[in-house]
Parts: structure tokens; C-alpha cells; sequence
């Protein structure tokens, strides 16, 4: 193994350093001592000068409303978005879960990750059932939930999508992904104008999911075609806190 | 052969360049005689010219609603040079990085050595059944034969691959490996090879898709091993990046306790911040969506999410090759999107088989005779497969200029034959890259080949041209040159604006 990674590595090495010399590549080329020191540093100021005159955002949150491009975008892909004073929040998500109730045999049973906000779930009715995730509910028990409710860590608005980083509120990857309904409930100070933002916003040690719709494929015949493996229906919840800051 | 029977032709070891492999599709004539059998499928250059010209306008609008696309683009060129020409400083950052976050590195010189270090991780994690994500460096190293050969079943959870594994067939897109079927012939395939089929599967591309997320769910839940590919790694953070659409991503990098992804060591970015810029370019460019619906992005493992085991392999299989090749190395900066094959007006009428490895259409005419070598006679043909239209060039979003790597093949291919036959390719492409090179040059060289024209028959043609340009002709029509060319009639005219006063010398055809 050992051997494959220092080939690989002298190949390279030999190869930019023809490119650099304008020379034919030599194979068996041997580093100087100092030399991984000296390409880290090199590697380092040349990347800092690379070129990077694109828009930071293609729309100005400034004198756009960046909360509702993101509602106008997400919607594009077929994602339900509706917007609601964050006051209203809790009788929305009672309302969202008990419409999917028809569809669930028996009782309905959501998924609600851990440090979701109580007060989102005030008032659901005693209808539906809500279940925690610890001690950690398996693959098949997912698979039978009627869905999951969680936050989001940022959004952004340009491509209507939410990224989770899996943290408070938003439960492991599996929640999310297993059952079929996803409700994600996004804070309107969360949306971020575009992927330059979005980005900076995040920690890149957490696993991140990006979300943009629900799950669709283009494989037959490229029609796009919304459900496959993922939640076959995402609801977000856009919650303004607008109207009272 | 058959275009049918180079449908069904199988993967196998073939043609290898000096450090890499990469199976040629057994059986597979070179590009003209595939492609010749391609173009007498006519239900096949219907449901490609039907894809290529949906997925074309798409993208065309996607990219219109950015009006920095083009700094992006040279943003996204920039990066990946740089990266290039720092390969190792940044894999090795990678490979820290990774290790720190939990991970596993292993290191691949070639498609048989990545092979052995995949079946060999699954066979230890206790795994007979894998989930796959769709990763062309598998496609590329042939891991599925691989792992059936040790014992292992490699299910393929992409819907095109899926329908492509089903029907015992091979990949023809870089995205819709597919594309080549319609719903009526994946309907025939779900039919004959889905036991789990529901009774009356109509051919509504919804009811496909759903016939296939009942058929893969129960394997999603209890592989014990998944292997994906990666579409970017991030050397300063170790993180590892997959985009994809349907969930199926999603699932195999999740669920599974153990978790291998297959990445050419040309996939490493410098920093997280580079995903900035290049989730802005590949899915525009690849599906024609702003963003594509999932991207997946884990940095080692995460205690109570996900796998417990992470291995990242990291493959050469003719990279560092392609690397000291001063103009082919650009072929490195490609992000798989896909984009030039829906462009392309040979790909649109050839198909993805003909060119005879996974990655077909342009970006495959310059990467396979790269990465396996010119030796094979397929990987020798390919450079050939292409009229140099550009459009691939204009649409690529790292901005590769295939047009320039396919002559620069061509006069590497001639070179080798130089010895065989006296090559009059290869002082063509030679020459012709001696006069594109100077302005004056190519004004003297249209003015003589205007002259040319009186060797052309009423076809406008020429069929044969003299010694020792017959070796042109050998192969191909030339057309007759133009009486005047483009830059002599814009000299003269000023674009036809000098024609409302009166010029009436206007070159007729």
C-alpha cells in the first residue's frame, strides 16, 4: 500500500515537475529534503491570488427579499413552502401532520429528533403520535413512520435549498431520509442569499445534506419525475420573524 | 457486429496504457465501424436526439440566469489547474485530513489495484451485497466484475444503472447511463428481470421509478457495506462530496456501517469554499437545475451517524500520465457533467457505445485514449470520433478545450503509425496547428486553399486529393474549400454592412 501511495505521489511529482522545467518527466526524480514543506506554502500563496471575480450573490439581499426568492425557488421544485408568522408555527405543523393522517394506516407516528423546539409541537392533536429517537430507532422502524419534522442549519435562497448539518433539531442523516414525508420548519434568518453565504454559515467537520425538492430522477427519457428513494414529499414551514424584529 | 450486439457486449480487460487500465467493451469494433452500426439503429438516435435536445435548451436557460457564468467558469479553471499542478501537497493534506476526521486512505496505482483493495474491505466488513452509487471511476475500474469474481454482489442503485444492470447492458451517458432506452424497451427489462414487479407495470416513467424504489428499499435497509465514488474531496477539511438526485446517494453513504468511496486523485479541491463555485457550475451544466435535489457531504465518520467505517480510495489508473501530458492534462479539470455529450453532434447521432468505454462522447475521445492508451485500436480511433465543432468547448464549465486535446491526439496517434505508413494525418495536424497558430499564417494558407476549390466535383466534395494528401481522402470527403474565406469576406465587407452600398461582389456558394 505503501508503495502504491509513494508511486503515485513520485509519478506526480515528476510529471508538474517536467511542466515546470518545460522538461520530459522522469519517473525515479527523488524529493529534496524540504521540498513538501516548500510546495505546502507554495501550494498556499499561489491559491490565495486564484481568480474569484464572480458574484459573492446573484441576488442583492439588499433590495431583494431574499426570504421570498427562497420560498419562490423552493416551490420550484415542487417542495410545498408556505410562509407563516413564526407565532403560527405550532398550529401550522399541527395542521401539516394531521392532513397526512389519511394516508397513514392507524395511528400516524412522526419522528421528532431531539432539540427541536417544543413549542413547534404545542399543538398537535392527540390523533397523531410523535416519536423520539433515543434510544435510536432502526432502518425498518423508519421505514414505517408516517414522516419526520425538523429544523434546518441554513438555507439558501438563489436555488431554494436547505442544507442540514444534522445538529440540534435536525436528528442523524437516517430520519431524514428513511421516511417518505419531510417537515422542515426553516427560520427566516436562516436563508442565506446564496451559496457563497450558505457556505461560510457552515462547519464543515458536521456531515451536511443539501436538500432541493423532493427526491427526483431524470433517468427515464429525461422527464424529471418527483419520488424515488428519498422523502417523496417535503414541506417546508418558512417561519418570519420578520414582521416582529 | 450489430449495434444490438455491441449493446450487449460485456466489460473486459483490454487495451492498457503504460500505468493504466480501464476494461474496453469486449468485442467493441474501433469508433467508425461501431458508430456506423449505431447510426443504422433508428430506434436508438430517436430516443438520443429526443434526450440530448430536451437536456440541451435546459441547460441553456439554467446557465442564461447567471450573468457571471463566465467568471465562474474560469474561477472553476483556475482551481483546478492550481490543484493540478499542486496534486500531491493537496492529496496528502487530504489524506491527513480524512484520517483525522476517522477515516481509512488507501492508495490505488491501477484499476486492478483498487479492485483488490475494494473486495477486500467488503469481504472484511462481512458484506455479500453491496449498495452502489453511480460512480463512473467504478465504471472506470470495472469493480463490479471485480467483486463478483470475489464472491460479491454489487447492486446498483442509480435508476439508469440499475436499468443498464438489469438489462445485462452497457453504460452509453456519463449521467444517463440509460439514455439510450425508452420506456417501452426499460419497461421490457423491469418485466424479464424484477421479480418484485407489480402485475401490469405500464410504461409511465412514474410507475418505473416507483417499481424501482419498492425493489432496491429492502436492500437499501440492510446492506451491511455501500460504495459510492465522489464528485469532490476537500483536501483542508477531508470532506468528501456526492451530488445526486434520486436519494439513492443518500442511502448507500448512510445506512450502511461500512462505507467505501472510489476517487480518482484528480477529484481533490482545495478548500471547502471551492464548493462555492462549483455546486454553482455542475448542476446547471449536468441536470440544468439550479441545484441539484441532494447533495451529501461527510468528513470522516460521525459517532451515532452513519457508517462507523470510512475508506477512501484513491485511484491513479492513468491519471498522473494524463498529467505530464503538457496539453492533455486539461482532461483533468473534468467535473463528469455531461455536458458535452448532449452538445455533441456525433455523440447525438454515434451514441455512448460506440466510443467503447465508459466515458463516452467528447470528454471520453480525449480521457480513454489518455487513460488506457493509444495502443488499442478503439483508443487510437477516438480522437478521430469528433468533427472539432467546439461546442463541447463552449459549453464545458471548467472550460477544457477538447477540440485542442483531440488534434493533439490525433498527431500523437499519427505520430505512432509513422513508421507503418507514410503519415500525411500526421503533417496535417501538424501543420494545421503550425497555421492556426498565426493570424497571417491562416490568411495565406485560406487564400491558397480557395484555390483548391477547382479539385471538387458538383458534389462540392473532394473525394481524392493528390499525393501526399491522398492520405486525407484515404479516409474521408474534404470538403471544397469556400471561394472566400470568412476573415477575407469581414475584411472586405465589414459583416454585409458594406452590401446596402452597393458591393456586389459578395461571394456566391
Amino acid at each position: 500500500m505503501t508503495a502504491a501511495r509513494d508511486q503515485i505521489l513520485a509519478r506526480i511529482r515528476a510529471a508538474n515537475a517536467a511542466r515546470a522545467a518545460g522538461d520530459t518527466p522522469r519517473a525515479g526524480d527523488t524529493p529534496r529534503a524540504g521540498d513538501t514543506a516548500r510546495a505546502t506554502g507554495d501550494a498556499d500563496s499561489a491559491y490565495a491570488a486564484l481568480p474569484r471575480d464572480y458574484r459573492r450573490a446573484h441576488h442583492d439581499p439588499a433590495s431583494t427579499d431574499i426570504v421570498e426568492l427562497f420560498a419562490g425557488r423552493a416551490a420550484d421544485y415542487r417542495a410545498v413552502v408556505e410562509r407563516v408568522p413564526s407565532g403560527a408555527v405550532a398550529a401550522a405543523v399541527a395542521r401539516i401532520l394531521q392532513a397526512r393522517a389519511p394516508d397513514t394506516d392507524g395511528v400516524p407516528r412522526f419522528v421528532v429528533p431531539g432539540g427541536l423546539p417544543p413549542e413547534w409541537l404545542a399543538e398537535v392533536p392527540d390523533g397523531v403520535e410523535l416519536a423520539g429517537d433515543d434510544p435510536p430507532l432502526s432502518s425498518a422502524e423508519l421505514d414505517r413512520v408516517a414522516g419526520v419534522v425538523t429544523g434546518c442549519a441554513v438555507a439558501i435562497a438563489e436555488t431554494g435549498t436547505i442544507i442540514l448539518d444534522h445538529g440540534p433539531a435536525q436528528g442523524r442523516r437516517a430520519l431524514t431520509l428513511v421516511p417518505d414525508f419531510h417537515l422542515v420548519v426553516v427560520r427566516a434568518g436562516q436563508v442565506a442569499a446564496d451559496l457563497a453565504d450558505a457556505f461560510a454559515r457552515l462547519d464543515p467537520a458536521r456531515p451536511h445534506t443539501l436538500i432541493s425538492g423532493p427526491s427526483a430522477t431524470s433517468d427515464i427519457e429525461l422527464i424529471r419525475v418527483e419520488g424515488v428513494h428519498g422523502p417523496r414529499n417535503l414541506h417546508i414551514l418558512l417561519a418570519d420573524t420578520g414582521a416582529s424584529s | 457486429m450489430t449495434a444490438a450486439g455491441a449493446r450487449r457486449g460485456r466489460p473486459a480487460a483490454g487495451g492498457q496504457g503504460p500505468h493504466g487500465s480501464m476494461p474496453t467493451y469486449l468485442g467493441m469494433p474501433a469508433f467508425p465501424e461501431a458508430a456506423r452500426a449505431a447510426l443504422a439503429d433508428s430506434q436508438l438516435r430517436r430516443n438520443l436526439a429526443h434526450a440530448t435536445h430536451t437536456i440541451r435548451e435546459k441547460r441553456a436557460r439554467a446557465v442564461a440566469e447567471l450573468d457571471d457564468w463566465e467568471r465562474l467558469r474560469q474561477a472553476a479553471k483556475a482551481i483546478k489547474d492550481h490543484t493540478l499542478a499542486h496534486l500531491g501537497t493537496y492529496l496528502l493534506r487530504l489524506e491527513e485530513n480524512v484520517t483525522r476526521a476517522g477515516g481509512h486512505v488507501h492508495w490505488a496505482r491501477d484499476a486492478a489495484e483498487a479492485n483488490a483493495v475494494v473486495a477486500r474491505l467488503a469481504r472484511g466488513a462481512g458484506a455479500d451485497t453491496v449498495v452502489k452509487v453511480k460512480s463512473m471511476a467504478t465504471q472506470e475500474t470495472g469493480l463490479n466484475e471485480a467483486l463478483a469474481a470475489a464472491g460479491v454482489t454489487a447492486i446498483e442503485t442509480d435508476l439508469a444503472e440499475l436499468i443498464v444492470q438489469l438489462g445485462h447492458d452497457l453504460p452509453s451517458h456519463i449521467l444517463v447511463p440509460a439514455i439510450h432506452r425508452n420506456r417501452a424497451e426499460i419497461r421490457e427489462i423491469f418485466r424479464r428481470e424484477m421479480p418484485d414487479a407489480p402485475a401490469g407495470l405500464t410504461d409511465d416513467p412514474p410507475r418505473l421509478t416507483a417499481a424501482a424504489r419498492t425493489h432496491l428499499r429492502q436492500a437499501f435497509l440492510s446492506a451491511k457495506a455501500g460504495i459510492s465514488g465522489a464528485n469532490f474531496a476537500i483536501a483542508d477539511t477531508g470532506s468528501l462530496v456526492v451530488v445526486e438526485s434520486e436519494g439513492n446517494g443518500r442511502m448507500c453513504v448512510t445506512l450502511p456501517e461500512t462505507l467505501i468511496s472510489v476517487v480518482g486523485v484528480e477529484k481533490v479541491l482545495p478548500s471547502w469554499r471551492d464548493l462555492e463555485v462549483f455546486l454553482a457550475l455542475l448542476p446547471r451544466s449536468s441536470t440544468a437545475e439550479r441545484m441539484n435535489p441532494y447533495t451529501s457531504v461527510w468528513t470522516g465518520v460521525t459517532p451515532g451517524d452513519g457508517p462507523r467505517e470510512f475508506h477512501l480510495v484513491l485511484v491513479d489508473n492513468g491519471r498522473t500520465d494524463t498529467l505530464a501530458d503538457p496539453v492533455g492534462r486539461q482532461a483533468l479539470r473534468c467535473i463528469r457533467c455531461s455536458a458535452c455529450l448532449n452538445v455533441c453532434p456525433v455523440y447525438e447521432r454515434a451514441g455512448g457505445h460506440a466510443y467503447g468505454s465508459p466515458y463516452p462522447g467528447p470528454i471520453g475521445a480525449i480521457l480513454s485514449p489518455q487513460l488506457r492508451g493509444i495502443a488499442d485500436p478503439v483508443d487510437a480511433s477516438l480522437p478521430f470520433a469528433s468533427s472539432l465543432c467546439g461546442a463541447c468547448y463552449e459549453v464545458c464549465p471548467v472550460a477544457i478545450n477538447i477540440p485542442e486535446v483531440l488534434v493533439h491526439l490525433r498527431a500523437r496517434v499519427a505520430d505512432g503509425k509513422r513508421k507503418k505508413i507514410i503519415s500525411s494525418e500526421r503533417a496535417v495536424f501538424q501543420a494545421s496547428g503550425w497555421v492556426l497558430r498565426s493570424p497571417w499564417r491562416l490568411r495565406a494558407a485560406q487564400r491558397a486553399g480557395a484555390a483548391g476549390r477547382r479539385l471538387a466535383g458538383r458534389s462540392g466534395r473532394i473525394r481524392r486529393l493528390p499525393p501526399p494528401l491522398s492520405g486525407w481522402t484515404d479516409t474521408r470527403d474534404a470538403p471544397a474549400p469556400p471561394p472566400e474565406s470568412f476573415r477575407a469576406w469581414w475584411a472586405r465587407t465589414r459583416g454585409g454592412a458594406s452590401r446596402g452600398r452597393g458591393n456586389g461582389q459578395d461571394g456566391g456558394s
